[in-house]
């Protein structure tokens, strides 16, 4: 076991995942030299060279265009785009070509490209750089969304999505890229398919559903919960496109209580979904409406007020209190 | 804008009479009997694309975007390719898709609507048909950096090099995208050709909206070399097409080619280009036929004559029937077919939604 950030978990699986797979490639702004801004690809280029970590000229749109014409003929590229609000100018790529081209071709052309997105709030950034764009993606056929919340699931994650054959949008919770945590170097494989969601913390009063950089804030409530009495399930839904509604269900089937949290704004957000499919399926088992902890319906705000903006802690106990006193 | 003139910048080898002209950079070392071949293409290029528009009208099809007139700069510059050159289309390419081998009938896939572009018969080496303007130039970027990532690009020996075409036309110069690909391709010395087809018109839009300067000249701006040429002329077309594609397998970067057309019918079969433009201009161009002065020409040199071109009009009577049998021969699906052909590993959702819709359809029956 080795103790590692999440950053330097997400280094550690592109460089195998560069070793293992020759026709892996990088490509983005500033990842070769200067080994991207928050360094996930720091000495990549040193290592397998210009032609295989490309440093790109600045347009997201053309990232992404040519990583479809190097797709096509075979290779594997992982894109980076190196703000969530900066993915927008590669938007008609991804939603047009990307997500599309496999259908478009009968099912026989594979664009297997993995798009890295640092995304979400709380680093005190100006605009465009605190975004959570990825229900736009979740609500594109074609592409699969997926985001990993701890160093240990980054690193097999990204492994996972360079070695899957559909096009894959990846989110990194940027304000987690330096909480630590243990990482095995030396396992053979994933215990977990890309896809699957995991119960973090079982619980039986309430089920709180959650991804991305607001896992550890649940993980954290439930925490806080368990001295009131209270014990929290914590589910880190790990893909957001497909859902795993096995997993979400019969937690939800188990505790009657549902609270979607994510960062995103509320509106057609992933919490509309699955809120949905909740009812839908679990309609006679619940005991609370399916509540959401998400951001306002506004543009990301001042770095000054996003605290208040954020879910956090108290946001989330508070949704646990009307769901547990309905 | 006004008209370019043939001169050291607007490249023609054969001028709108038929005769053959000199160019102080371009020749063209073929044979009249090659040119033959050229002009057959041609020929049923046309035939292809006016039947297709006739299925349409008939209301066999949905759409159909015509070549009519851009037959020179199509199969000029489709002849100047070969193996392992990779060829990027947009959507009215249909003169270009004759040439690599895809079959007519196929085409009318996408333009009927029984399937998207899976047609069987399209060359791994012919991208599918693309509708978002410009967004494939950025695809043939990426493609020549795979090829020189295959080590297809500057070899000693030629024949194991190759390139990339991609063609785009008036409109699409003024897309991001396009511009994006410009960039790519300079700063990674990209094997691509970009062939842009200046038909003069995007849809309504004519071309002094799109650019104020000739399109050849922005080349210069990104750092690679632009060329015009008589986009009416398929010796010039094949000349400057093999240069610039030579020039690119060996490894020097990428071209911009403007072929100077005109596009004789409508944008797409839903357009009405009277409403924007006039006949007079129309006319004119009609005086530039591609296909006239080339059968001018090969016809006054003797390497066709009228059994040879009475031969080739039978040919293209029967590749036209072929096409009417074809189209509405072509096979239906069910919607039932397209669900596992989203993902290549298709989320259960999805296969749990193909079964209700198929358990909604059957319903239907048994209530019958």
């Amino acid at each position: 076991m080795t103790t590692m950030t999440m950053a330097k978990a997400l280094n550690a699986g592109l460089r195998k995942a560069l070793a293992a797979e020759p026709k892996a490639l990088l490509a983005g702004e500033d990842i070769g030299k200067l080994g991207g801004v928050f360094r996930v690809t720091e000495g990549l280029q040193a290592e397998f060279g210009r032609d295989r970590v490309i440093d790109s000229p600045l347009a997201e749109s053309g990232i992404l265009g040519t990583a479809v014409g190097l797709a096509l003929r075979g290779y594997r590229p992982v894109v980076e785009i190196q703000f969530d609000g900066f993915v927008y100018p590669a938007f008609d790529q991804i939603i047009s070509q990307v997500s599309r081209l496999r259908f478009r071709s009968g099912g026989t052309a594979s664009v297997p490209i993995v798009v890295r997105i640092p995304y979400g709030g709380s680093i005190g950034a100006i605009e465009h750089h605190s975004e959570s764009p990825e229900a736009y993606f979740a609500h594109t056929p074609g592409l699969k969304v997926v985001s990993p919340a701890s160093p240990v699931d980054a690193y097999w994650m990204i492994q996972q999505a360079v070695a899957a054959d559909d096009p894959i949008i990846f989110f990194e919770p940027k304000r987690r890229y330096h909480d630590k945590g243990e990482v095995d170097l030396d396992q053979q494989s994933a215990e977990l398919s890309l896809f699957s969601a995991r119960v973090v913390k079982p619980g039986t009063h309430a089920t709180l559903l959650t991804y991305g950089p607001m896992v550890r804030t649940c993980l954290e409530a439930a925490m806080l919960a368990a001295e009131e009495g209270r014990d929290l399930e914590v589910v880190d839904l790990r893909s957001l496109s497909p859902l795993d509604d096995a997993v979400i269900l019969e937690s939800v089937r188990r505790t009657g209580r549902a609270i979607v949290v994510h960062e995103a704004v509320g509106t057609l957000g992933l919490g509309a979904e699955i809120a949905a499919r909740i009812q839908q399926n679990c309609f006679y088992e619940l005991d609370a409406p399916v509540l959401r902890v998400t951001g306002y319906d506004l543009p990301y705000p001042p770095s000054k007020v996003e605290d208040a903006y954020l879910p956090d802690l108290d946001r989330v106990l508070d949704a646990v209190d009307r769901s547990l006193s309905w | 804008m006004t008209e370019p003139l043939p001169g050291p910048d607007f490249v023609q080898l054969l001028d709108p009479a038929g005769n053959r002209v000199q160019h102080p950079d371009f020749s063209y070392s073929g044979t009249d009997a090659d040119l033959a071949a050229d002009l057959r293409d041609m020929i049923l290029a046309r035939r292809i694309d006016t039947e297709a528009t006739a299925l349409q009208r008939k209301g066999e099809l949905g759409l159909w975007a015509p070549l009519l007139g851009q037959e020179a700069s199509q199969i000029g510059s489709a002849r100047a390719l070969r193996d392992p050159d990779l060829i990027v289309p947009s959507y009215r390419e249909h003169g270009v898709a004759w040439c690599a081998g895809v079959d007519p009938v196929d085409l009318l896939t996408t333009f009927r609507g029984t399937g998207m572009t899976e047609w069987p018969s399209r060359p791994a080496n012919f991208h599918f048909y693309s509708f978002v303007i410009g967004a494939q130039t950025l695809h043939a970027v990426g493609m020549a950096m795979a090829q020189q990532r295959d080590g297809v690009v500057g070899n000693p020996e030629p024949a194991d090099n190759g390139a990339t075409i991609v063609y785009f036309g008036d409109g699409a110069t003024s897309q991001g995208d396009v511009n994006e690909a410009f960039i790519f391709a300079a700063s990674f010395a990209a094997p691509v050709v970009f062939f842009c087809q200046n038909n003069q018109y995007a849809i309504s839009e004519p071309m002094v909206l799109q650019s104020k300067i000739p399109l050849y000249r922005r080349a210069a701006g990104f750092g690679f070399p632009g060329i015009r040429v008589d986009g009416n002329d398929v010796i010039a077309v094949r000349a400057v097409t093999a240069w610039a594609m030579e020039r690119a397998r060996r490894g020097e970067g990428p071209v911009l080619i403007e072929a100077y057309t005109y596009r004789m019918g409508a944008h797409t079969t839903s357009d009405d280009p009277t409403k924007y433009r006039q006949s007079a201009e129309e006319d004119s161009w009609r005086a530039k036929d591609p296909i006239e002065r080339l059968k001018t020409y090969l016809t006054r040199v003797g390497a066709v004559d009228a059994a040879w071109l009475d031969a080739v009009a039978a040919e293209s009577d029967a590749l036209a029937e072929r096409m009417r049998t074809g189209c509405l021969a072509l096979p239906e699906r069910g919607l039932e077919t397209f669900f596992d052909q989203a993902y290549a590993d298709t989320p259960e959702l999805l296969l749990r939604q193909r079964d209700e819709h198929l358990a909604y359809e059957a319903s239907f029956e048994e209530s019958r």
